[in-house]
Parts: structure tokens; sequence; C-alpha cells
């Protein structure tokens, strides 16, 4: 390996370092060489330490009148290396002058500071839970902010219980209150999260959102902590180490929790569903049942005796019919036996005259069964008498 | 038979999920009828409760003191 390749290594390690590719570094500046190419060449340093910084011609118009010997300034830029040299530097395309005068690049170093830290880590967030029963709220006792969010509670879920922290959230005194607020809440242990909270405003008035030990007591919150400061577009150190940040104060309320409307539909359509469940359990029971007594009664004594019933009926229709057939039949024969009787009746006979002539009982058929003398009975129609053979 | 949550303790997730399991295991079907029966009247009575929370609920602010006390907070005075 070359020293070039070397150095080209060791440049690249620089450059995949991306926090090193944008950087806010505050120093005091030193060694300044204005070069007639028209970069700057000059020396951060602090009490510890000091890098070699390099401004080019481009950004210079715009930013190079702050770099003069002895300033304390604030620099942004990205550390590389320089080859021909063998030196990394600062690539500075940006300088703020130091001091409360410069929010802007007090929040960078405070955020990279915390970043660094590892405060803003995705691995630190903590999960919302779905249903707070008690939050801790820390904003200003007074305003719109706190009504707001009340408002979209009691609409949207009324059942948790609000712990409010009231707090100066402007001014000097804001970020010693709201730790002192946030202190308060952490002291209880029935909070389900914290809701920090502040209205829009300017980057100075949301400025106690920016303050450190306010991000350090945040980071240390026992529960989950949610911030909503500002509008949709501002973003304070809070939000970047709160476990969520919501866009507004409003927005925060409606993130942590459900949806009244939603639940009452959902509910609506559980007690659907219960009831249907319940008829459908019933119906098939009933159906269930409903063959289990067809099948019972086909079976049953009663149907059978119904049947026996309807047999017996049937024979005894039957049974009836043929006896009065019969009966007519004999009733026939029986007429016309009598015809017949009728027709052979001996007193029919007498009547017509004719008599019948015994001897000692004896019918006489014949005169050689009669002597003279014999004591004959005549009979006729109407009686009998006695006779003498001649 | 099983002896009956006393649901009027419960927070109202869990109520929503007992009626959530109940109204799943009357669906799936193959319960003894008298336990269906005993499951519906409890997950009536457990939508009822549910529905009666969120009608009712009012929201309640209170006010933490330096000391750690709390006292009601009437959203009039945010104004």
């Amino acid at each position: 390996m070359t020293v070039g390749d070397l150095t080209r290594y060791i440049r690249e390690l620089f450059e995949v370092d991306y926090r090193l590719q944008d950087i806010w570094v505050e120093g005091e500046v030193s060694g300044v060489t204005r070069h007639t190419s028209g970069h700057i060449y000059f020396t951060l340093k602090d009490s510890s330490a000091q890098i070699a910084c390099v401004m080019w011609k481009t950004v210079a118009p715009m930013h190079g009148e702050l770099i003069v010997h002895g300033r304390q300034i604030v620099a942004h830029g990205k550390v590389s290396v320089y080859e021909t040299r063998g030196q990394y530097q600062l690539y500075v395309d940006r300088v703020q002058p130091k001091g409360l005068g410069d929010l802007h690049a007090q929040f960078e170093l405070l955020k990279s500071r915390l970043e660094s830290e590892g405060l803003f880590a995705p691995e630190r967030k903590r999960p919302l839970p779905e249903f707070p029963h008690r939050i801790g709220l820390v904003t200003s006792p007074t305003g719109a902010v706190i009504r707001d969010i009340c408002n979209v509670l009691a609409r949207r879920w009324p059942l948790v219980e609000v712990v409010l922290a009231p707090t100066q959230v402007q001014g000097e005194d804001a970020p010693p209150q709201i730790v002192a607020a946030l202190n308060a809440l952490y002291r209880r242990d029935d909070l389900d999260l914290i809701i920090v909270a502040r209205g829009g405003g300017s980057l100075e008035d949301l400025w106690a959102f920016n303050d450190e030990r306010v991000a350090r007591k945040m980071a240390e919150s026992p529960v989950p902590v949610v911030s909503g400061v500002g509008h949709e577009t501002d973003f304070t150190i809070a939000d970047f180490v709160a476990d969520v940040r919501a866009p507004t104060p409003s927005a925060a309320a409606e993130l942590i929790t459900p949806d009244r409307a939603e639940l009452v539909t959902q509910l609506t359509g559980l007690r659907t569903r219960l009831t249907a469940a319940m008829a459908d359990t019933l119906q098939r029971r009933r159906t269930a049942l409903e063959s289990q007594m067809r099948a019972l009664v086909h079976f049953s004594p009663e149907t059978r005796l119904i049947n026996w019933r309807q047999r017996t009926d049937d024979l005894m229709m039957q049974a009836t019919l043929g006896i009065s057939h019969l009966l007519q039949l004999r009733r026939e024969r029986l007429t016309g036996l009598e015809a017949r009787l009728g027709a052979l009746n001996p007193l029919a006979v007498l009547q017509r005259g004719y008599a019948v002539v015994r001897r000692d009982g004896q019918l006489v058929r014949s005169i050689s069964q009669v002597n003279r003398g014999d004591q004959l009975a005549v009979r006729v129609s109407d009686g009998e008498f006695g006779a003498t053979a001649t | 038979m099983k002896k009956q949550t006393k649901f009027e303790e419960l927070a109202f997730e869990a109520a929503f999920a007992q009626l959530e399991e109940i109204v799943g295991k009357l669906e799936a079907g193959d319960l003894p009828l008298d336990d269906a029966l005993a499951l519906f009247e409890q997950g009536q009575k457990l939508a009822a409760y549910c529905s009666a929370k969120l009608d009712e609920a009012e929201l309640k602010v209170q006010k933490l003191s330096p000391s750690g006390a709390t006292s009601p907070f009437d959203l009039d005075e945010a104004r």
C-alpha cells in the first residue's frame, strides 16, 4: 500500500461518517490566512484542542467576515482529509457568531450533542398505551392550549383523567419550571404518559423547549412522553427527545387517545354480532329439536295407536259391509224359502177343499189301506171329524 | 357454571376485550346451550356497560401543586 492509498482510505473513513459530514462546531478563531485565491484558512480551538479549517471562496463572501482572530464562532461544515498534506480539516460552509444572539446555531449544537449521547435514539422510543387512564400534562394553565387539549380529550376519550402540572412555557423562568413540573409528575406512579405542550410562536417563544435542562429531564421520564410544541413546521429539541412527537398540542391529544366515535361503532358491531350469534345458536338448537320431535312423534305409541285405530276402523267397515251383504243374501234366500214353504203348506191345499184322511194316525193314500167299517179321522181346513168307511 | 366477573370493576378496555372474546366464542357456536345463554347474558351486560362508560364519561382534570397535592381544575380558569 502506498501513502496515497492509505491517505485515501483514511479520507474515506471520514467521509462515510455522516455526522462528520454535517456538523456544528464552536470555538475560537486563530491563525487566519486569507489567500489570494479567495479561500480562507484558519484554526478553530478551545482550551483542549484545535482543528484546521478552510472556507472556500464560494462561501467566503457571505460568511468570511466573522473569521477574525480571537473571535468566538460556531462553524458548520464537514470534516475530511486534505490528502496532499495528510491533514484532516473542517471544510466550513456557514458561520454564526457564538452567543445568545444565534438561537439556530445553539439549537443545532445542542441537537448534535444530545444526539451523539443517544438521547434521540429510535430504540429509546416507547410505544404509547392504547387506552390511557391518567395522563400528565405539562403546559400553561391558561390559554388556548390547555382548552384545546381538554376539548379533544373530552370529545375522543373522556375516560382519561388529566393531571395538569402547570408551568410557564415562555421566558427565562420557563425551563426550570418545566423541569419542576416534570419532576412533580415523575413522583407519581399512576400516569400512563405525559404530554408536554405549548402553542405556536416564534423561535424565541418556543425557546424553553430547546433548553438542555428540559431535554435531559424529559429523557428521564419513567413513562412515554409526547411533545406537542408549536405548529406543524416547528421542531424543538423536546420533539426529538420525546417518545412521540405530535405536530401540535391538539394533535398530541388526538394521538394518545382512541376515538370514542369509532369505539361506539365497534361496540354497535359487537352487539349485533352477539345477538346474531345467540339467535343462530338458538335457531340451530330449535331445528335440531324439531327434527328430534318429528322422529319422536313417528315412533310414539300414540302414533301406533292411531294407526291401529285406523286399521281397526277399516276392518270394521269392511266387516260391516261384508255382514250386511251377507244379511242381504240371507234375506233374499229366506224370502225365496218362505215362498216355497207357502206353496207347500198343506193347510193351503185343505182350504181349496181337499181333506186329509188318517186311519189309526196313518195317512190314507190308497183304498187298499181301508176296510169297511174302519174308523177314520178326516182333517179339513178348519178342523177334524170322524167318519166310518162303507 | 363459571363465576361471573364483576365487570363494574373493569376498565373499559378490559370489558371491551371480554365482550370481543364472548362474541368470538358464541360465533364459534359449539357451546352447550346453558353456557351460550350465560355468555350471551354476560355479553349483553358488558356491551351495556361499555356503552354507558362511553356515554357517561366526563373528562376529569386535576391540577398538581408543587407539593404534589391535586385539586380539581376548572377549564374556565384557562380563559
